[in-house]
């Protein structure tokens, strides 16, 4: 039986020219037929703009209004075909380093400041366990609307980003922090009123660091939202988890964070506040992992060598480029562009030496299999090393030619161009994903031959993301070998658990749920026992969707997935995100230390997130026993 | 909502046989039309004008008459349905509740049925008493093959064409949304009343008035 977009009947045949339209997508993009001129001349256009022969691709257009959640399981989302773009044409943008301020007006205060329009849901915890009020550090980071270009091809979006007083941009600039130094953000809605969003995103915000050890009231808490002109002020103690529990005063050295990164975290809006450029990044270092390649673990220097890479799927509306926004998907959004760092396909000078890339995965629903890729020696295996799964250093580099990783998920790479000098080469997402579901599973799709839709596309075949341009002439280099290194032993899981919680992830009538329950900001599930240990059972009862679940607060380890210890080198690591694959059953290990307050539990396809994939939980002094919550 | 002309019908009827096509820019208007603006994106993509029926068996269209100008929510739902429908209509009716006099001023809610052939004007009317639905909760019918275009249009669908066509798992999400202002979101039709209730009240903003 086969089904079109309307779910009707349809035969064979036209089954077949369906499927072909995601595949000869594909071919169209990787054989750099992109633009009209290049489609006309291979015949594949006609001089009215329709195209010919490769007629499928009129499947994925807007001109069917009744298009959302095709009914099909492998034709894809049903999102439309962006204009053409042209791809390796503007340099890479690096995001520019956060600028402090040297004070605040009205000055911070411990508890909020309501009466000058400060929305913050407690006092601050940290001025109490010791930390410095006002801290050393403090910023004003304001979120406005620009207008900003992320291709020539183009015209210019609407865009919202985060403004530290010095530039506005989006991605928003890169915090630089330091273990040890505190610091405080003042976080201004500034945006402008609704009737300005240009068909999305709703100017009430709250911001997330994410995976940062923070106290709740400056979490960034998908419920501590605020309207326009009122502000948060968002205190970062800077600190290692165990600091107030069991590695008191400075904290465990082992759980030190290096890549973390903020974003917009509004409940039931921040798929649409996050794709309309509310993302940044943080960076953390300390006294091994310095920025500075002559000292420490001698990582690749901070900013020319270590070069933090924000990605990006995103859809432009084929009558006037202007970027779109599924406003109706309950599954997930896929864009045919992809963006690095706010622009499309740019291309990145570098030199024949070491460089430290941070990869983000911001969504909203992507997944992505990172390669390198020479286009004139496609059979090439071109291995990196990782260095750092959700922004945590491994115990020790591991060498792969390829790394997964999914929404919200961040993994720190060591490339060496040495072996690349005076070559091009690209980054290459090779994940076959075809709608928001996750990536293509074994045996769910076949192509039109009536051949399996492999979940790796062949070299050159995929998404070709970034272009790297090696120089020629050699360079120093100072960075250590990863091949000789070693980090941070992983902290000891030998621990009986205090509790062991089971999270069933699953979907009741198209409503997304967590054991049978929904998003609500005014109930909370259970509560952890502060400076405890607890093991969490997520299951995925979804069938054949992978569900990136992200757990606030705290990192864990994966102790199992299926009852087998993970199966992948770099998964044996501090975690943020855990992906949960179709039919899987994983356990976590967690230590709940130090800060008291309420965080939660989601899926960070910000898709179902945003559809109550979610749930509340409080950190008190005393636990509860509940198994299921 | 008044009742549409005895002309606006002949001209609806007459376009009938272009209704899939209808707001792809098929009429010589829309092809003289600048382009569109991003509230005017969002209805083509999103809001057929199709014709239905209320409770009390007035012709309404969907945009023109349902969604234009307001503050709406919408689910989908059938009389029949023994599961899932009745747990969140009732829950609507708490919602209806919490609203207060806002409902029928501020805000609108729409139950569209998924069974257009049993469910007539005359059953809804029944099924709406059942659940003590105060003025501005309207329930809805209309032809089958536009209620699967305005529960397609609203992505009211699985990816899975066999779960699709259950209509016993049909989705129960609200959607919610404020039309002028392009905010749109969805919570579980199974949410705590209160929270669905405030959630819908986000949409009322405080830097602009609706319509």
């Amino acid at each position: 039986m086969y089904y079109n977009s309307l779910g009707e009947k349809v035969s064979r045949k036209r089954y077949r020219e369906m499927l072909n339209a995601a595949k000869n997508r594909r071919e169209l993009i990787s054989a750099g037929l992109t633009n009209r001129r290049d489609l006309f001349k291979m015949g594949l256009l006609t001089a009215t703009g329709m195209l010919v022969a490769k007629s499928g691709l009129s499947s994925r257009a807007w001109a069917q209004p009744f298009q959302q959640g095709i009914a099909n399981l492998c034709a894809g989302a049903g999102l439309p075909a962006s204009p053409p773009t042209g791809k390796f044409v503007e340099p890479l943008t690096i995001m520019p380093t956060a600028q402090t301020v040297a004070s605040l007006s009205p000055a911070p205060t411990i508890a909020p400041n309501t009466a000058a329009g400060e929305v913050r849901a407690a006092p601050h915890q940290a001025p109490g366990l010791g930390f410095p009020f006002p801290p050393p550090k403090l910023y004003h980071f304001t979120q406005k609307a620009i207008s900003a270009s992320q291709s020539p091809s183009l015209p210019l979006q609407a865009l919202w980003a985060f403004g530290d007083g010095a530039h506005t941009v989006s991605p928003g600039p890169t915090y630089v922090a330091h273990y040890g130094v505190p610091q405080l953000t003042r976080n201004t809605n500034g945006l402008p009123t609704v009737s300005h969003n240009n068909g999305f995103g709703l100017p009430s915000v709250t911001t997330h660091l994410h995976n940062a050890h923070n106290p709740s009231e400056s979490d960034g808490n998908p419920c501590d939202f605020y309207e326009i002109g009122h502000f948060c002020d968002q205190y970062y103690p800077n600190v290692l988890a165990g600091f107030n529990s069991d590695h008191q005063p400075n904290g465990d050295i082992n759980e030190a964070l290096s890549t973390l990164w903020y974003h917009d975290h509004r409940v039931d809006f921040t798929a649409q506040n996050t794709y309309k450029g509310l993302v940044g990044f943080y960076l953390m270092f300390n006294q091994f992992d310095t920025g500075d390649e002559t000292t420490g673990f001698r990582l690749p220097s901070y900013p020319q060598f270590d070069v933090p890479l924000v990605f990006a799927d995103k859809v432009y509306d084929p009558t006037d480029g202007q970027l779109a926004f599924d406003l109706f998907s309950l599954d997930g959004i896929l864009g045919d562009k992809f963006l690095v760092n706010g622009k499309i396909q740019p291309f990145f000078q570098v030199q024949p030496r070491r460089y430290r890339f941070r990869l983000l995965d911001t969504g909203p629903s992507r997944f992505y299999d990172y390669y390198l890729t020479n286009l004139n020696n496609l059979g090439a295996v071109n291995p990196f090393y990782v260095i750092a799964n959700d922004g945590n250093l491994l115990p020790a580099p591991v060498q792969v030619q390829n790394v997964r990783i999914g929404p919200a998920e961040r993994v720190d790479i060591i490339i060496d161009f040495r072996q690349f000098a005076g070559k091009t080469i690209y980054l290459e997402n090779r994940l076959n994903q075809l709608n928001g579901m996750g990536p293509v599973n074994a045996g769910q799709c076949t192509d039109v031959n009536g051949n399996p839709e492999p979940t790796t596309l062949a070299a050159g075949q995929g998404n070709l993301l970034l272009q790297f341009r090696v120089s020629g002439t050699a360079v120093t280099d100072h960075s250590a070998d990863p091949a000789t290194q070693t980090f941070y032993p992983l902290p000891s899981t030998n621990v009986t658990p205090r509790i062991t919680r089971t999270f069933k992830f699953d979907r009741l009538n198209g409503q997304w749920s967590i054991n049978g329950q929904f998003m609500d900001c005014h109930t909370f599930r259970f509560q952890v026992q502060q400076n405890s240990v607890e093991n969490w059972i997520l299951e995925n009862l979804t069938g054949d969707w992978t569900h990136p679940i992200h757990i606030h607060l705290e990192e864990h380890q994966i102790l199992t997935r299926n009852r087998m210890p993970p199966p992948l080198a770099v998964e044996r690591a501090r975690k943020d995100v855990t992906q949960l694959h179709p039919n899987e059953r994983t356990l976590l290990f967690f230590r709940f230390r130090d800060w008291l307050g309420k965080y939660p539990i989601h899926c960070h396809n910000v898709v179902h997130e945003d559809h109550a994939m979610m749930g509340l939980w409080h950190v008190q002094a005393q636990g509860d026993d509940v198994l299921v919550p | 909502m008044r009742e549409p002309s005895r002309r606006n019908l002949l001209r609806l009827a007459a376009l009938a046989p272009f209704a899939g096509g209808l707001l792809a820019r098929s009429t010589a208007e829309a092809e003289v039309a600048t382009k569109p603006s991003p509230r005017e994106k969002i209805r083509n993509r999103n809001f057929p004008n199709v014709a239905l029926r209320t409770q009390d068996g007035r012709t309404v269209r969907f945009y023109d008459d349902l969604v234009k100008d307001k503050v709406v929510t919408i689910n989908f739902f059938y009389a029949q349905c023994e599961e899932l429908c009745p747990l969140v209509t009732a829950n609507l009716a708490k919602v209806q509740k919490a609203l207060g006099d806002r409902m029928g001023r501020d805000i609108f809610m729409n139950s569209i049925s998924l069974k257009p052939e049993h469910d007539s004007p005359e059953v809804l009317k029944h099924y709406a008493g059942m659940f003590d639905a105060q003025p501005g909760w309207t329930f809805l019918t209309g032809a089958p093959a536009d209620i699967v275009l305005l529960r397609r249009s609203l992505g009211f669908t699985y990816p899975d064409p066999k779960v699709d066509q259950d209509v016993t798992q049909h989705i129960g999400n609200v959607r919610y949304g404020n039309e002028p202002l392009m905010l749109w979101s969805a919570c579980p039709g199974m949410a705590r009343a209160e929270w669905i209730a405030e959630s819908v009240s986000w949409m009322i903003r405080p830097e602009a008035k609706v319509g």
